[in-house]
């Protein structure tokens, strides 16, 4: 049902909860005062993650096993000892890649115990043991085409998308900014570089198909239908029918076809909201106005739905963690960079305001243990 | 022998209990020190075992000359000190 969602902010962990007569509110605080870049509610068990990033300090992990009530910390996902004279450096800045997590950008579960993680710069981390140990995973790092990829928002390039096919728990599809689309049909050992269709539109006109250039914003999937993805695109929206081997890009979207977050429905393939924002450098709502976009035909129309919405004019910006739908696809949940959080009960028909007052928000997900 | 002694800061993440350390070097100190507080390397140093860009050690109140292999020398009754560079106001 989704009664309960967990929102990392730049100030702590929140947990989100429904009273008896429907009214949302703060449940719950953890981290108070450290960025949580990322959180994950394990499906099915009491299981949760916070990733921290303490700057200074670090990149932190922290675990609990009983639902918040108590967290310890846990290994961190850290790349190996970079090899003595190896050149790898950042295509954009000239500069050495730092071979160090910088921030955890993604965290997924996969089969039971197993775990994978996106991170800046670049490093996907797999683990077998719930989080115990983690490896690099080095079949996609060591591709010389990794080399090329580089930062979009921040200064290099990040995994934030980490699709795990329910119906094939070895084959994984990932997001990169920017670096396009990645698959592996082998858990990881074998990588292949997909996304024919996809356009950019920062890059020289002869490299605007090339797919490693592709700055992919957020992916995701409809669980029923896994080869279906969708895509928030910097450039748009693209649709995919195969997996992410071939996209199409969806035309005319109102208001806007920027954004960085995108969801979609666990049933229905043809179904996906979006938040649009003003393209490209602004990045705040098109004419202040804060509106969700819906598709229920695969794109072909698009519905702007604002009700208990800002009336007001609006500058939030949700980022491409910070919109999720729950397991029975009837609920949604969106925080934005000036912590304001919705949630809808309708399928995003109507919105209602739960704080205006949280911290940025960084990322928002649906406890799927209640 | 060395005493080894840190920011007040860490305190809210890890436990940083100061304490006298065998050691030649910054770096053997350090690694002594992991021995027995193994959750505390992560704060002080990167992956690559340097230190982390925004930290700073002080060896007798003058901050280390090798930031990547921590191969300043220390002796007997020095003072090492790990601190954080504060930004704001």
């Amino acid at each position: 049902m989704g009664n309960s969602l967990l929102v990392g902010t730049r100030k702590g962990l929140f947990r989100i909860e429904r009273d008896d007569v429907g009214r949302w509110g703060i449940a719950q605080s953890w981290f108070l005062g450290d960025p949580v870049s990322m959180a994950l509610a394990e499906p099915g068990s009491q299981r949760l993650h916070a990733a921290l990033d303490l700057g200074h300090f670090g990149v932190k992990l922290h675990r609990s096993e009983d639902a918040g009530e108590t967290w310890t910390e846990a290994p961190a996902p850290a790349f190996p000892p970079k090899p003595d004279g190896l050149e790898d450096k950042d295509p954009m800045q000239g500069i050495d890649l730092p071979w160090n997590t910088q921030l955890i950008w993604a965290l997924e579960t996969g089969g039971p115990g197993e775990l994978w993680c996106g991170v800046i710069p670049g490093g996907l981390f797999h683990s077998s043991d719930g989080g115990d140990n983690w490896a690099l995973v080095r079949s996609l790092w060591d591709d010389p085409r990794r080399q090329k990829w580089m930062g979009g928002g921040y200064d290099f390039a990040g995994i934030h998308s980490i699709l795990v096919d329910p119906c094939d728990l070895a084959h994984v599809t990932v997001g990169v900014s920017v670096g396009g689309v990645w698959s592996t049909q082998d858990r990881g050992a074998n990588w292949r570089l997909i996304g024919s269709g996809l356009r950019n539109a920062y890059m020289p006109p002869e490299k605007a198909g090339d797919p490693l250039s592709q700055d992919v914003h957020r992916l995701a999937h409809c669980p029923a239908n896994p080869d279906r993805l969708w895509m928030q695109h910097h450039n748009g929206i693209f649709l995919s029918d195969d997996g992410g081997e071939n996209w199409r890009e969806l035309h005319d979207v109102p208001p806007s076809s920027f954004g960085f977050a995108v969801v979609v429905h666990p049933t229905d393939p043809d179904t996906a909201w979006f938040i649009p924002a003003t393209k490209d450098e602004q990045r705040f709502p098109v004419d202040a106005r804060l509106v969700v976009t819906r598709t229920r035909d695969g794109g072909r129309n698009f519905e702007v739905l604002h009700q208990g919405l800002p009336e007001e004019p609006a500058y939030d910006l949700v980022y491409r963690h910070a919109l999720d739908i729950s397991g029975d696809g009837e609920r949604l949940a969106f925080g934005s960079t000036t912590g304001s959080l919705w949630i809808s009960e309708d399928q995003g028909d109507s919105w209602q305001s739960v704080s205006k007052h949280l911290p940025p928000v960084n990322c928002v997900r649906f406890e799927l243990t209640t | 022998m060395p005493t080894l002694n840190f920011t007040p800061n860490l305190r809210r993440h890890v436990e940083t209990p100061a304490a006298p350390v065998k050691g030649a070097t910054v770096r053997q100190v350090l690694e002594m020190y992991f021995q027995v507080n193994p959750q505390v390397r992560g704060y002080i140093l990167d992956d690559q075992g340097a230190l982390r860009k925004h930290m700073a050690i002080f060896l007798n109140q003058e901050l280390i000359c090798d930031r990547s292999d921590l191969s300043d020398s220390v002796q007997e009754n020095d003072d090492i000190f790990v601190a954080q560079a504060l930004s704001g106001g």
